[in-house]
């Protein structure tokens, strides 16, 4: 891991809105080095949110949101350009993270072959690969993935996971969001409809 | 790092640059197409020409920094480009002072260049092109930083591409009057208002332009 400090997600009374939309409140988190959060809750509950939240994109209504160490984010947007090929689109990334080990990052998510199509004829699955690739060159502490598994393949699925276990035997933290069931060993879970807010409070 | 993010940029926005959409020379084709067609709608009077020209190769270049518009924030904001910055610790206030310059670079010189065979064809004296020159070198800076907050501002609206067009005119009147007052004068005074509102835009631009990106996710 690239920080040394203990990285650690901290969520405090935590309540989030989208719109006018009041989404979740009292909601309290904390991570520590080596622990993972799965995130399960309907279309439109508030995972994303909760997310972009956690990595200070988006501020909280109330209560206090924190990660201390280094975020990687991974979420449907992949900060790829459709217009590049990977490779370059992936090499910027790389040379601002300052990856000194790109080759072995790309083939542990089967990319090396498709270094020279640009991103737009690639397919769901391997962009998805793609900013993985991404994610793991950038050697965050902490990890918060929105749906890394959708449009995978079995064998991505199971790679993603592996992934996943080794960021945590490697004392990152993680916190995913996924509708699938994930095989991390010592993995927490939060059904964040448990922090849903009654439809007579909305208003 | 700021190197990387201004050769990325320059990579998308440039015109010719490899790998660039094809989009990027569109400004300058545009520009110097209405150079051309001016003498054909006016008749080629010569004295009309170059009484008239200067001020046509104002307005070109105004309405020219419209085109590139669309694509110079929505896209990366989609793209989630500025999100995966901001968890680097690169602000959007930096990222944007860079796509600033990106942008002047990728249709500034070359506009400038392009006056060369539009004075040409609208018949501009050489006291007359050296003020065109110089009010594009002080304006089109101005121009850029207009764009770049337009841009940023409307990039999370529906019609944002249509809109900024029309932000972007009366914005530009400014550098517009002052720019191209010169000409009838054939005075350079007026050129140092257009290099003030040039400066004043730029230094207001990046923060802008940074907190409307912020306020759009």
């Amino acid at each position: 891991m690239q920080g040394s400090d203990s990285p650690r997600i901290i969520a405090k009374d935590l309540a989030c809105q989208r719109g006018d939309r009041l989404l979740f409140r009292r909601l309290t988190l904390d991570l520590g080095p080596g622990e993972a959060c799965h995130v399960t809750g309907a279309n439109g509950s508030g995972k994303t949110t909760l997310i972009r939240t956690l990595a200070g994109l988006t501020p909280p209504l109330t209560g206090t949101a924190q990660c201390s160490g280094t975020v990687g984010l991974l979420d449907e947007r992949t900060g790829l350009d459709p217009e590049r090929t990977l490779g370059s689109t992936l090499d910027f990334w790389f040379a601002l993270d300052r990856v000194a080990d790109r080759v072995t990052v790309l083939e542990r998510l089967r990319l090396t072959e498709l270094l020279d199509v640009p991103v737009r004829y690639l397919s769901t699955g391997q962009r998805k690969r793609a900013a993985l690739a991404r994610l793991l060159g950038q050697g965050a502490d902490i990890w918060l993935l929105d749906e890394p598994l959708s449009g995978l393949d079995t064998s991505s699925q199971a790679l993603v996971c592996d992934l996943v276990a080794e960021h945590l035997d490697n004392q990152g933290t993680a916190l995913i969001a996924s509708h699938q069931a994930l095989s991390v060993p010592g993995l927490k879970t939060l059904a964040i409809e448990d922090f849903a807010v009654p439809e007579e409070v909305q208003t | 790092m700021m190197l990387r993010l201004l050769r990325r940029d320059l990579a998308q926005f440039f015109p010719f640059a490899g790998g660039g959409s094809a989009g990027a020379a569109l400004p300058v084709i545009f520009f110097v197409a209405v150079a051309m067609l001016y003498p054909f709608a006016v008749g080629p009077d010569a004295n009309m020409l170059a009484r008239t020209g200067g001020g046509v190769v104002w307005i070109a270049a105004l309405l020219a920094a419209i085109l590139p518009l669309d694509r110079l924030v929505a896209r990366d904001i989609e793209l989630g480009y500025f999100d995966q910055l901001a968890l680097r610790g690169v602000s959007e206030d930096i990222a944007m002072a860079v796509r600033m310059l990106a942008h002047w670079l990728s249709f500034g010189p070359p506009l400038i260049i392009a006056a060369f065979p539009a004075a040409a064809l609208l018949q501009l004296e050489g006291a007359t092109l050296h003020l065109v020159l110089m009010g594009l070198l002080v304006g089109t800076p101005g121009l850029a930083a207009i764009g770049l907050i337009i841009a940023a501002l409307t990039a999370s609206l529906r019609s944002g591409a249509a809109l900024s067009g029309l932000l972007l005119i009366p914005l530009a009147l400014p550098i517009l009057i002052f720019g191209a007052g010169a000409l009838a004068r054939q005075d350079q005074a007026s050129l140092g208002f257009v290099a003030a509102i040039s400066l004043g835009l730029m230094a207001l631009a990046p923060f802008a332009s940074g907190a409307a990106i912020r306020a759009a996710r």
